[in-house]
């Protein structure tokens, strides 16, 4: 059957079962939305590129499915540029199709030319300028593999105008043909009994688990393992959700804002047994002082992120689920009463640590805290809801005090750290999971970042909820200023912002306010009541609480400091 | 430490330039870099000389292993190798001096490619350090220009280059 470019496109992406387009139309973009106009595809309209990329990275991370952008060439493409690096750090399958100037006129400095292949190249997991409408099929279907293969992340493709109106014969076989792209699932038997042997040898091992654990679904494993043997818990920023909050083996998360048990167990460890993390910096705090008494085993499908930041010493590359279940072949020949007494011994401590000193805050009947806000949406949504954070004082919020039990449940940009990331993921994960409740805990600086996403929004309908932290500061900048700047506020303060209350009505969504403790419950319950569309809290809080424990950059985990209050 | 790294890549439109990236947004540095076709029209192999610890070029291999477009990547200078550069040297050559040079031509077993008017281009090819010496020794003459093309390595013994494997490495 002869098809243009544009059809081929529509025709790959449903053969992948896409259900979603996050997609804004253009110049180069004409063909293929003419094409869209009457396909049977979702397309989703946000109202800035960012917010689409967004929305992709947040539908892909709620459902583990691929999420799909389109954007127009030039600034249309440019645009997409903090979405894809923020989808690459935090290993988001993602597939970013951009509209390119027609083949003859590239590299010309045409009209919205912008070499995106080259602009992108260090912020993909792979890309592709299609120059010939005879490959698309086979690099569409490449591309959607790459993404969502081995260690998952965003792949560009560059559409240009002539060849997405060209013509061709559609084979009904396209293969792929990656020859230099083979990642390995199954972790080497000789490793696995290494790492047994050094777990059976431990007095104090301590599982340790990433964002990687929630990509290849392990959390059942590893909770399996860890109460087989008795073994706690800890998850870094990326990982929370892997394991229930409240799983008694389960000690909470580490790193800068991390609790004082998981930092506290790092620091004491003999064995960490590390699985789908790569031992970034707001993790690890400063390196000499990361495990310092430990043999590491490191479980990832990433070579390369094995012994890049910490020297390990059984590295084991596999996916982090397939080799559980391999591990689990063999544990039974392993002598774990030996130590068991230890381990014990060990489990009870740590979750001991975790009675003594939990995150915490002083309550106040005068001024709403922040936290206390985040602990009432945990207690209203019955810790169910899907919780996307902003970035900043908001987003450590979120993780201390919300009382996750799902994986998949906790969207936040860790390795980029974006402002403006929560509302469109939120908008992402809502169109995943139309029934389920989707929160953003949200600070009144990055909420305005990508705000224009609340027409978005309530264009569709999505109960989305936004509940801003409102504390008229750039909180987390000004916690950094008031610690180690003199309380010098150079810049961080927001008094002049929009009464949210009013803008969420001008769009069509609901607003809500309270500067009240006793009213945050009533005004989250009034929010719950309403089923079809946004609604937008502000709840002003105290303007300087700061976010404990935390570690000062470049100091090692066990130097965390306390709220002096 | 200075490592000669061989790369198996596909012939793909920026499939150097991702690698050459990678290098420059990582910090990793480049001494050299060399790049043709094989006899196969669909792959090219690049050979690039790199300083750096042992940790560092641990780094740099997994790192351009993880590229989708590499086929193989192997450190050669941890297996037997032979390493060969070649420059192209422009040299004054007054007829007064030029038996001089024949002979250090000949010495070094280098070879004169053009003789044109009052200078010389002399061909090398070599390791890097006999090139250098050769470029001293002509130095008192006056160079006029240096052309060279990077390092390329080749493995010693019946495998290619970047077949070896880690075992290899040992027995070696
Ligand atoms: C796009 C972007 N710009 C700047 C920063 C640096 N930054 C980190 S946290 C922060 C303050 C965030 O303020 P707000 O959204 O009000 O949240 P709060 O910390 O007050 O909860 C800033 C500016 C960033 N992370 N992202």
């Amino acid at each position: 059957m002869i098809k243009t470019g544009a059809e081929i496109l529509v025709e790959s992406l449903k053969a992948e079962n896409v259900e979603v387009i996050f997609g804004y139309p253009g110049g180069v973009m004409l063909g293929i939305y003419d094409t869209l106009f009457d396909a049977d595809l979702r397309h989703i309209l946000p109202r800035h590129e960012q917010g689409g990329t967004h929305a992709a990275d947040g539908y892909a991370r709620a459902s583990g499915k691929v999420g799909v952008c389109f954007a127009t060439s030039g600034p249309g493409a440019t645009n997409t540029i903090t979405g894809i690096t923020n989808a690459h750090m935090d290993s988001v399958p993602m597939v970013v199709f951009t509209g390119q100037v027609p083949t003859v006129l590239i590299g010309g400095d045409a009209f919205q030319e912008a070499d995106i292949i080259g602009i992108t190249r260090p912020i993909v997991k792979h890309s592709y300028l299609v120059q010939d409408v005879d490959n698309l099929a086979q690099t569409i279907k490449e591309a959607f593999y790459i993404a969502r293969t081995g260690r998952p992340g965003p792949v560009v493709v560059d559409l240009p105008k002539d060849v997405m109106a060209a013509k061709t014969k559609l084979k009904s076989d396209t293969k792929i043909d990656l020859p230099g792209y083979h990642p390995n699932y199954e972790g080497h038997p000789l490793q696995i009994k290494k790492l047994l042997k050094v777990i059976e040898n431990a007095k104090k091992p301590v599982i340790h688990i990433g964002g990687g654990v929630i990509i290849s679904e392990a959390s059942e494993e590893i909770k399996k393992f860890s109460e087989k043997l008795h073994i706690p818990i800890i998850s870094t920023f990326m990982g929370i959700g892997a394991i229930p909050t409240d799983h008694p083996n389960y000690l909470g998360w580490l790193g800068m804002h991390g609790n004082y048990a998981s930092n506290t167990a790092i620091t004491e460890t003999d064995c960490l047994i590390s699985i789908g993390t790569r031992f970034s910096d707001r993790s690890t705090g400063k390196i000499d002082g990361f495990a310092p008494n430990a043999k590491i085993a490191h479980i990832d499908i990433d070579p390369s992120s094995i012994s890049k930041n910490v020297t390990i010493d059984v590295p084991i590359v596999g996916d982090c689920g397939k080799v559980m279940r391999q591990i689990f072949q063999y544990i039974d020949s392993y002598k774990w009463k030996k130590n068991e007494e230890s381990r014990r011994k060990w489990l009870q401590e740590t979750t001991e640590w975790n009675r003594e000193k939990p995150f915490s805050y002083k309550h106040s009947e005068k001024v709403i805290k922040p936290q206390f806000v985040v602990e009432k949406i945990s207690e209203i949504t019955n810790g169910n809801a899907i919780i996307t954070t902003e970035v900043g004082q908001n987003q450590m919020w979120a993780a201390q005090f919300y009382k996750f039990k799902h994986p998949r449940q906790f969207i936040s940009s860790g390795g980029l750290g974006t402002m403006g990331f929560g509302f469109p993921a939120a908008i992402g994960a809502k169109i995943a999971y139309p029934d389920r409740e989707v929160f953003d805990i949200a600070g009144d600086g990055s909420f305005l970042m990508n705000i224009q996403e609340l027409c978005t929004a309530i264009q569709h309908r999505l109960n989305v909820k936004i509940a801003i932290l409102n504390n008229k500061f750039l909180g987390m900048v000004r916690q950094w200023q008031h610690l180690f700047f003199n309380n010098r506020y150079s810049y961080t303060c927001l008094e002049c912002q929009p009464d949210f209350v009013k803008l969420a009505e001008s769009y069509g969504c609901v607003g809500l306010r309270t500067d009240k403790p006793e009213e945050v419950e009533s005004v989250l319950k009034e929010s719950m009541q309403i089923k079809d569309k946004p609604v937008v809290m502000d709840f002003a809080v105290d303007r300087e609480e700061n976010v404990f424990p935390m570690i000062p950059a470049g100091a090692a985990l066990n130097e965390m400091i306390f709220d002096k209050r | 430490m200075r490592h000669i790294i061989s790369i198996l890549v596909e012939n793909k439109p920026g499939a150097l330039s991702r690698i050459s990236g990678l290098f420059s947004g990582r910090g990793y540095n480049i001494e050299s870099l060399s790049v043709g076709v094989t006899n196969d029209p669909k792959v090219s192999i690049m050979t690039i000389v790199t300083k750096g610890d042992d940790k560092i070029v641990e780094q740099i291999i997994k790192q351009l292993r993880k590229l989708i477009n590499t086929l193989k990547v192997r450190d050669v200078t941890q297996i037997e190798h032979i390493e060969r550069e070649m420059f192209l040297i422009k040299v004054q050559a007054l007829p007064k001096y030029r038996s001089d040079i024949f002979n250090i031509v000949n010495t070094f077993r280098a070879k004169v490619v053009d003789l044109t008017g009052e200078s010389m281009v002399i061909e090398i090819t070599g390791t890097k350090d006999k090139n250098q010496a050769f470029i001293k020794v002509l130095e008192p003459y006056g160079l006029i220009e240096l052309v060279r093309t990077g390092s390329v390595a080749i493995g010693r013994g019946n495998k290619a280059t970047t077949d070896f494997t880690k075992q290899d490495t040992k027995q070696i």
